[in-house]
C-alpha cells in the first residue's frame, strides 16, 4: 500500500474550521489521553521486560553452551591424582578448547553467596571443579562421560544441558509474555478508545444531524472525530512514554554480581524502541476512531 | 419553469408497522413554489425529510434531479443536499459556534475557502437582518433570529431548492411576513422552495404576492388543496 503523504500531512496539520465543529467534550479528552499515558508507560514495561529477558536468554544460551564443568568427588588423597588425570584426557578430547581447575579463592567465591565470605574450603570435603572451554562444534559428551568413568572414576560431566535448557526455555516464554503483554496493552489501549469515541460520538448525536443536515459527508464528520482522539492519543502516548523511560533510566545498572531485575531496561539503540509506541498509540487510536465513528455513522440515519 | 428538481412517484412510508405516508406522488420542478399543509402528525415534516434524503421510502421511488436515491451512496445523498438547503423547524444549531459560523457551516464541510466567501457570507447575513447578531450565539437569538438564521444557511451555497419545515412555527405575525418575503425573493431569484406548515393565513398571503401550488396531506396522500387556499 502506497502511503499518501499529502493525506498524512492534511491529518496531521488538520482543518481548522472542521476541528471547531465538533465541540469540545470533555470526560472523553481526559479518559483518552489517561489510557493512552497509561497504556504506553505499561507498554514501556513490558518492552523493558522483554529486552532484558532476551538479551538473558541469548547470554544463558550462548555462554552456557560454550562451556562444561567436570566436578572430582574422590578421597581426599586422591582428588590431585584424578584431577590430573582428567585434564590430561581433555587435553586429547577433540572439541575442548581449554580445561582448567578452579583454585581454591575461585570455589570460595562460588559458595560465597550460600555460606558466606568465610567458608573454610580447605577443611571441608568440597569436590575439585573442572572448568572445560569448548572450541568449534564442542565435544562429545556422551563418549567423554564413557572414558571419565573408566579411567577417573570420580570424574562426573556437567555439560550444563540438565539447567540450562530451562532457563533459556524460561526466559524464552518471559519474553514472549512480554510481546503478548504488549499486544494485550494495544488492544486495551484500542477498546477503551472505541468506548470513549463511542461515548463522544453518542453525546454529539446532534452535532452528526446538523453536519449531515448541511451536506456534510460522512467522512468529514468522521475525520473530525478521529483526528482529535488521534491526537488525544498521540500526546498521552507520548507523555506516558517519557515518564515511563526516565523510570526505567532511573533503575539501578545492571552488576556483575547482580540479579536478573538490575538488568531491566534498554541497552544502546534498544532505547529507539519508545520512539514507537507514541506513534503507535495514535495509529491504534487512529483505527479504533475511524471504525467507531464509521460504524455509527453508518448506523445513523 | 424547467427540469424536476425533486420528484416523488407512488412513495409510501411506514414506521413501526404502520404506513404514515401512501401512494404520494410530487414533482417539484425548478422554480417552483409549493406549500405543503395539513394537520399535525400528517406527515409533513416526514414528506419534507424524503424530499432531501433523509429518510428513504418503503415503496416508491424518490428522485433527485433525476437519480433515485435508492441507488445512490451516502456520498451522492451528502452532494445532493448541498444543492438542497433545509430549514428545520427547530432550526438545528451547533449551539458552540457563532451565528455567522453556523451560517457558514455548509461552506466548510464542502470544503469551500471561507475567507473566499466572507463578503458573501456578510451580505447574506445583512440580507437576513443578522448583521449585529452575528457574534451570538444560537441560544441567545430570538425564535425569529434563529429562523433567519436557518435561511441563511439554507441558502448559503446558492442552492437549486430550499425546503422549510414550520419556518414560521416560533415566530408572531411580523415576523412570518418578514421570513414569506424573504422565501418568496429567493423563488424570484430562481430557487425551488417548498414550505411545510399549518399557517393558512401564511399561505393566502404568499398567494398575493407569488404563484404557489398549495398540497394538503390528508389520510396519508396527498392532493391538491381546494380554491379556499
Amino acid at each position: 500500500m502506497k502511503l499518501d503523504f499529502n493525506r498524512v500531512t492534511e491529518f496531521v496539520m488538520g482543518d481548522a474550521q472542521a476541528d471547531r465543529v465538533v465541540p469540545p467534550t470533555g470526560f472523553t479528552a481526559s479518559l483518552t489521553v489517561f489510557s493512552a499515558g497509561a497504556m504506553a508507560f505499561l507498554a514501556v514495561f513490558a518492552l523493558a521486560l522483554s529486552m532484558a529477558t532476551g538479551r538473558l536468554a541469548d547470554r544463558w544460551g550462548s555462554e552456557l553452551a560454550r562451556s562444561s564443568t567436570i566436578r572430582i568427588s574422590a578421597p581426599e588423597g586422591q582428588i590431585a591424582a584424578q584431577t590430573a588425570a582428567t585434564l590430561k584426557i581433555l587435553e586429547t578430547t577433540k572439541g575442548v578448547a581449554s580445561a582448567r581447575a578452579l583454585d581454591p579463592d575461585e570455589q570460595r567465591a562460588l559458595l560465597e553467596p550460600w555460606f558466606g565470605p568465610d567458608l573454610p574450603v580447605d577443611t571441608l570435603p568440597i569436590p575439585q571443579l573442572i572448568e572445560v572451554v569448548e572450541e568449534g562444534e564442542g565435544f562429545d559428551a556422551g563418549g567423554l562421560r564413557l572414558r571419565l568413568s573408566a579411567e577417573v572414576p570420580g570424574a562426573i560431566l556437567d555439560d550444563h544441558t540438565r539447567w540450562r535448557r530451562p532457563l533459556v526455555s524460561a526466559a524464552t516464554r518471559l519474553r514472549m509474555l512480554g510481546y503478548i503483554s504488549i499486544l494485550l496493552i494495544g488492544a486495551a489501549t484500542a477498546a477503551m478508545i472505541t468506548l470513549a469515541a463511542n461515548a463522544a460520538l453518542a453525546a454529539n448525536t446532534q452535532v452528526i444531524g446538523v453536519l449531515r443536515l448541511v451536506g456534510a459527508r460522512d467522512s468529514y464528520i468522521a475525520q473530525a472525530f478521529v483526528r482529535r482522539f488521534t491526537l488525544r492519543a498521540l500526546t498521552g502516548g507520548a507523555v506516558g512514554t517519557v515518564a515511563a523511560g526516565v523510570a526505567v533510566f532511573l533503575l539501578p545498572a545492571a552488576q556483575e554480581d547482580g540479579g536478573f531485575l538490575t538488568g531491566l531496561g534498554f541497552h544502546g539503540w534498544q532505547w529507539l524502541w519508545l520512539l514507537v509506541i507514541p506513534p503507535l498509540a495514535a495509529t491504534v487510536a487512529f483505527a479504533a476512531t475511524q471504525a467507531a465513528a464509521r460504524k455509527t455513522l453508518k448506523d445513523t440515519p | 419553469m424547467g427540469a424536476e428538481v425533486i420528484e416523488l412517484e407512488n412513495v409510501a412510508y411506514s414506521y413501526g408497522g404502520g404506513e404514515l405516508l401512501s401512494d404520494i406522488s410530487l414533482k417539484l420542478q425548478a422554480g417552483s413554489f409549493h406549500f405543503l399543509t395539513g394537520p399535525s402528525g400528517s406527515g409533513k415534516t416526514t414528506l419534507l425529510k424524503l424530499c432531501y434524503g433523509a429518510l428513504m421510502p418503503t415503496a416508491g421511488e424518490v428522485r433527485l434531479f433525476d437519480t433515485d436515491v435508492r441507488t445512490m451512496e451516502r456520498d451522492d445523498i451528502a452532494d445532493a443536499r448541498r444543492r438542497i438547503g433545509v430549514v428545520h423547524q427547530d432550526c438545528q444549531f451547533l449551539d458552540h459556534l457563532t451565528v455567522a459560523d453556523n451560517i457558514s457551516l455548509p461552506l466548510m464541510v464542502s470544503g469551500r475557502d471561507l475567507l473566499g466567501e466572507s463578503a458573501n457570507l456578510k451580505e447574506l447575513i445583512g440580507w437576513v437582518g443578522l448583521k449585529a447578531r452575528a457574534d451570538a450565539l444560537p441560544p441567545e437569538l430570538s425564535g425569529g433570529e434563529r429562523q433567519r438564521a436557518a435561511l441563511a444557511r439554507a441558502i448559503i451555497m446558492s442552492p437549486d431548492a430550499v425546503l422549510a419545515d414550520e419556518p414560521t412555527g416560533n415566530v408572531d405575525w411580523e415576523m412570518s411576513q418578514r421570513l414569506l418575503r424573504l422565501l418568496i425573493e429567493l423563488n424570484r431569484m430562481g430557487k425551488t422552495i417548498m414550505v411545510a406548515t399549518h399557517d393558512l393565513a401564511l399561505i393566502r398571503a404568499a398567494k398575493s404576492h407569488v404563484q404557489a401550488r398549495v398540497l394538503r396531506i390528508s389520510n396519508r396522500r396527498l392532493q391538491l388543496a381546494g380554491a379556499d387556499l
